[in-house]
């Protein structure tokens, strides 16, 4: 039986090594962000970057401020949420709540199938669909917009916004919507006063991950935003979000100089904002678990 | 006391982390005859029989002293391995647990993973055992479907004829009634009775009756000590202690 | 009734709501279906490209892409098996590994750009493997690895503890109890997590910009150290590259298409499979 001892520990290390190899790779992208984004702060200083107004970083000298590519982040997540919030926590509401059991089982893996589609296509559509269509309404020189990108963002989230959302709300029990139309409100104030508060923490949970799909997601924003980096100022000029920029200039920085590190910087800032976003979507979704009584 | 001693519990004490769950004690389980362990929640039972076959090493932070023997062999020293012990000693859990499977691949589980590949000897052993668990007039004809399509009394039964077929020399039955009605409670009762021809049993329960129904021997745990010990017609007519004879006349538990 | 006036308003907009979210997606797909489905036909899917990206097919772009999400997931599943079986079976309960889990979960939000960036750096210019379907499938796969592995946690996690312990009492290892009992278990749901990230992999773009993507190549690959085009990337080049915008603008539609039904065809495998499972399991 000493054969069967030494398999068993064969294979225990087979997947300790293997299971630390994938961690070391998803520790590896900290570490080269690290690296490779942190030269830029001595160049330039670490507020001067983040808060300098000005992008231009093939000038000379370079300006490496990227202030307005923040901005232009923050303003096409902000529209899109404008956007998918209504639409995704409404279509949630509906689904959960006044959709019968039927139509339900038919609409939920539809939505979910359309959070799949991938975001080139929804870049695509903007850039043929969208933009024309914006510039001929607002009589605009280009249709490549804040808008724009809004728009189209808020539409990809909203599938997953509404798909995590209803997951919410089917973990509230029945038993509170029973006490509730137990002493006579009804389905309207039930929903509002009882099902919205105690769903409450899931939904914003749904919202924070579609703020964070948003901010972090490229194709889109590079096909329609329009790319100017500079501040914005209405949501009917172009605007250059970070993400953008990486994919826009990326390909022409040369590498180890001061613009790679700098794009490198940004994927940085980018990684921290997400990470802090998905942490507090974790945390809020860990006590939402735990005040309806689920396992965390 | 006539009997072969099968195994044999010498001083355990046995911890989670701080807590001490089990405290000093001795005990000899004998062949061929059902052993109950009775007691309020709590008091240790169930973490002392899973001593017998190992269970416990799989939970972490936990601690054993003293010496568990089986014929007197030492089952922890280091050059046994767990499964060796397992494979002796079988294990019939507190809620049915039959594998997602067909009922002849849960049967014929423990004959694979111990190395056994001929098919019509698998297949011989899964009739015979479900056959002496009293299950194949009910199972003959869907072999093939899936376990969990049985009912409760029936999955138990069915956990049971499981742990036969690896041919263990002792089984040790863990609250095995507890989700079950009365009828098959009383199937599995008969079924013990039947088995400990073969068998070494021990079962924890704490449902009095069924320990004075279907065991030789008794002992009534309190708090993690083993306060009394003996023929289980002397545990329930003339108690030695005051505490055991308040559980049984149901002051307390 | 007043209250009764506002439930039938307030369940009107919610109804409008859905209303709206299926008639905008609908809206994509649509287009996308019609005008992709006037340029598509047998030579557009079997040709190569001819005439400077105007005329001819796409099939080494299919061929690019099919490479890479197949290079990502022969790179990604084992690892990502390995590393949630690791982290479900064999690995102490410890603080230490909490944080990873919650890393991991992490990482499966964080954007795809960034995972770009990584596979630059690294793959293309540390370990010299160049812009190649290598370094892409890397990349891609790398991207893949946190969802695999946390859609395998979640199928291996809800296998219950009880049968685990019945296995290990019939004399069963750990590794035999893993193979026989969790693995199959857990199959279905596992299989539902790699297939989404087929389908995620498939139709991501950003990774494989400066990874692997060519707007232009002769010919089908010839070995994983060559660039290569792609469906996602081919869509973005098509549209920002070029010089006959109306002729390249109509094969983006193909692309658009053909990309469409690849990604909602695998995705939907998946979803149908986790429906059915939920509704065995109740």
């Amino acid at each position: 039986m000493n054969y069967r001892r030494i398999k068993e520990k064969i294979y225990k290390w087979i997947f300790t090594v293997l299971a630390f190899s994938s961690l070391f790779f998803l520790v590896g992208i900290m570490i080269v962000l690290f690296k490779e984004g942190t030269p830029i702060f001595k160049d330039v200083g670490f507020f001067k970057f983040l808060f300098g107004t000005r992008w231009y970083p093939t000038h000379e000298p370079p300006d490496f401020g990227i202030l307005p590519l923040i901005l232009g982040s923050i303003w096409v997540t902000a529209g899109a949420i404008i956007v998918c919030v209504p639409l995704g926590v409404g279509s949630a509401l509906y689904l959960n709540e006044i959709a019968g059991f039927r139509q339900r089982q038919f609409l939920k893996p539809i939505i979910e199938l359309l959070a799949s589609i991938p975001s080139v296509v929804y870049g695509f559509f903007g850039m043929v669909i969208v933009t024309p269509f914006l510039q001929k309404t607002f009589n605009l020189p280009t249709g490549l917009t804040a808008l724009n990108a809004s728009l189209i963002l808020g539409l990809m989230a909203t599938p997953t916004v509404c798909t995590i959302a209803e997951d919410a709300l089917s973990y509230v029990p029945r038993s509170f919507r029973e006490a509730s139309f137990a002493v006579g409100a009804n389905r309207w104030q039930t929903l509002t006063r009882v099902v919205i508060p105690a769903a409450g923490s899931g939904i914003s949970t749904a919202i924070i991950l579609g703020m964070s799909r948003a901010i972090g997601e490229t194709m889109t924003v590079l096909m329609v935003a329009g790319g100017a980096a500079v501040i914005p100022k209405t949501f009917l000029g172009p605007v250059r979000p970070m993400t953008a920029a990486i994919a826009a200039e990326m390909g022409e920085a040369p590498m180890g100089g001061d613009h790679y590190h700098a794009l490198f910087a940004i994927a940085l800032v980018l990684f921290l904002i997400t990470f802090v976003f998905n942490i507090i979507a974790e945390i809020i979704s860990r006590r939402f678990r735990i005040k309806l009584g689920l396992s965390g | 006391m006539d009997n072969d001693i099968k195994m044999k519990a010498d001083k355990i004490n046995f911890f989670y982390g701080n807590t001490q769950a089990l405290k000093s004690v001795d005990l000899n389980i004998f062949s061929n005859r059902v052993t109950a362990l009775i007691g309020p929640s709590g008091c240790g039972k169930s973490t002392f029989i899973r001593l017998f076959n190992r269970m416990n090493e799989l939970i972490a932070g936990t601690k054993l002293t003293g010496k568990i023997y089986i014929d007197g062999e030492d089952i922890n020293s280091p050059c046994i391995e767990a499964v060796d012990i397992r494979r002796r000693v079988g294990m019939v859990f507190q809620k049915p647990n039959p594998f997602p499977k067909s009922i002849f691949d849960n049967i014929a589980y423990g004959l694979r993973v111990n190395g056994i590949k001929n098919k019509d000897f698998i297949e011989e052993k899964v009739v015979q055992t479900l056959k002496k668990a009293a299950l194949w007039e009910e199972v003959k004809c869907r072999l093939k479907e899936s376990a969990l399509g049985l009912s409760g009394g029936q999955q138990q039964r069915l956990c049971i004829a499981r742990c036969l077929a690896v041919e263990t020399e002792v089984i040790l039955f863990d609250e095995p009634c507890a989700s079950l009605d009365p009828i098959s409670t009383g199937k599995i009762e008969e079924l013990i009775l039947e088995l400990k021809k073969d068998y070494t049993i021990v079962i924890v329960t704490h449902n009095m009756q069924q320990a004075a129904r279907v065991s030789d021997y008794t002992g009534f745990f309190l708090l993690g000590e083993l306060i009394e010990f003996g023929r289980t017609q002397d545990i329930f007519t003339a108690p030695k202690d005051k505490r055991t004879e308040a559980y049984i006349t149901g002051r307390f538990g | 009734m007043k209250k009764d006036i506002t439930q039938n308003i307030g369940f009107f907009l919610l109804f409008a709501c859905i209303i709206a979210t299926l008639f905008f997606l609908g809206t994509i797909i649509y287009f996308i279906f019609t005008r992709g489905m006037q340029i598509i036909s047998w030579e557009f899917l079997t040709q190569p490209p001819r005439n400077a990206m105007t005329e001819g097919g796409v099939a080494p772009v299919i061929v690019g892409t099919l490479y890479l999400t197949l290079g990502a997931m022969i790179f990604a599943v084992p690892l990502g098996l390995a590393c949630a079986i690791y982290l479900c079976e064999y690995s102490p309960k410890s603080i230490v590994v909490n944080i990873i889990r919650i890393s991991i979960n992490n990482l499966a939000g964080v954007p795809s750009v960034v995972f770009g960036l990584f596979g630059l750096a690294v793959f293309v210019n540390f370990l010299n493997f160049g812009v190649s379907i290598l370094s892409g499938s890397l990349t891609l796969g790398i991207l893949a690895l946190p969802l695999i592995i946390s859609a395998s946690q979640e199928a291996l996690l809800a296998v219950p503890h009880s049968i685990r312990e019945a296995s290990l009492s019939l004399g069963a290892s750990k590794w035999e109890t893993i193979k026989r009992i969790v693995l199959p278990t857990a199959l279905p749901g596992i299989l539902t997590g790699v297939i989404l990230s087929i389908g995620r992999a498939a139709g991501e773009t950003a990774p494989i910009l400066f990874t692997a993507a060519a707007f232009y190549k002769r010919g089908y690959p010839k070995s994983i150290f060559s660039e290569v085009m792609a469906l996602p990337y081919h869509i973005y080049a098509l549209m920002t590259e070029g010089t006959h915008p109306d002729k390249q603008k109509a094969i983006a539609y193909g692309c658009s298409l053909i990309l469409l039904f690849l990604v909602l065809f695998i995705s939907g495998i998946a979803i149908y499979l986790r429906q059915r499972q939920r509704s065995y399991h109740g």
